[in-house]
């Protein structure tokens, strides 16, 4: 459950990122496919070389979709309730990879590099619990 | 048999190198007692684990962390021999500890984090992959022996 010191938190490093949202969403994604390579299995459409516009700007989505839940923590399912759809009718990620366990490794990976030590353990544990959180949501609608 | 490239050992040797055991090892512990607080069921007579910040400052818990990560240390030297030198380990965790292997993976993943937090920008991708690949095996390798 994520408390409002929690959500403090998330807020906090959101806010430090100073307009790199986009690039961390690109970077987030590429760190996946690097690490996980199955994950590109959900990308057969996309030239996924480094450095890739279509990467970047699906990466961008990503990010602002994160934002959007960010700023409507407290009612997480309607705000992604669109993309609860998408995933569960059209994209069909699989659940178990679903869980987001590999985006959110990535990204919060991506957050790390970019912030050092002010990804204290607090924050990590806000953004994991996050993370879980819209992975959750996303996935409601799957059966 | 595991294959590591050229590429890939360097990527693990040259970060090590610059890794404080202890520090690393008393961080990576702390962050998985604090991000995943059921973990602290394996730690009970640690003393206070009450809040992030007891469990930073637990000499316990560092004293553990440290002892954890010098075996990966072992695991470095050992890249061809995993499933060897997680053995006995791997033995131990099963039947004196009773820990559940998904735990492995989890440190594992933490253990990344405060990688790419130390080296921020040096932990390139390609650098991460390594180490996702090296944290994978080893997990793999502690939950070989269980029965």
């Amino acid at each position: 459950m994520l408390t409002a010191e929690d959500k403090k938190l998330i807020q906090q490093i959101w806010g430090k990122l100073g307009g790199a949202e986009e690039e961390i969403g690109a970077e987030a994604l590429t760190r996946m496919f690097y690490s996980y390579p199955p994950t590109k299995t959900y990308f057969p459409h996309f030239d996924l070389s480094p450095g890739s516009e279509q990467v970047r700007v699906h990466g961008k989505k990503v990010v602002a979709a994160l934002g959007t839940a960010i700023k409507n923590i407290d009612n997480l399912s309607q705000a992604l309730s669109e993309l609860s759809n998408l995933h569960a009718y059209n994209l069909r990620v699989d659940p178990p990879r679903f869980s987001l366990q590999f985006l959110s490794q990535c990204l919060q990976v991506a957050l790390a590099t970019r912030l050092g030590k002010d990804y204290s353990p607090e924050a990590h544990s806000a953004v994991d619990k996050f993370m879980s959180a819209v992975a959750s949501v996303l996935a409601e609608k799957y059966r | 048999m595991v294959h590591w490239s050229a590429e890939e050992k360097q990527l693990i040797t040259s970060v090590w190198a610059k890794v404080n055991v202890e520090e690393c090892g008393a961080e990576a512990l702390a962050r998985l007692l604090i991000v995943y607080p059921w973990t602290q069921r394996f730690f009970s007579d640690f003393g206070n684990l009450s809040s992030p910040t007891a469990i930073i400052g637990n000499p316990r818990v560092r004293a553990h962390g440290k002892k954890v990560l010098t075996s990966f240390g072992e695991a470095i030297k050992n890249l061809d021999n995993l499933k060897g030198t997680y053995s006995k380990l791997s033995e131990l965790h099963c039947d004196k500890l009773h820990v559940d292997p998904e735990n492995f993976r989890l440190l594992g993943d933490i253990l990344v984090i405060v990688l790419a937090a130390h080296f921020t920008k040096d932990f390139t991708p390609a650098c991460q992959a390594t180490w996702q690949k090296l944290v994978g095996l080893v997990a793999h390798a502690l939950a070989r022996k269980y029965h």
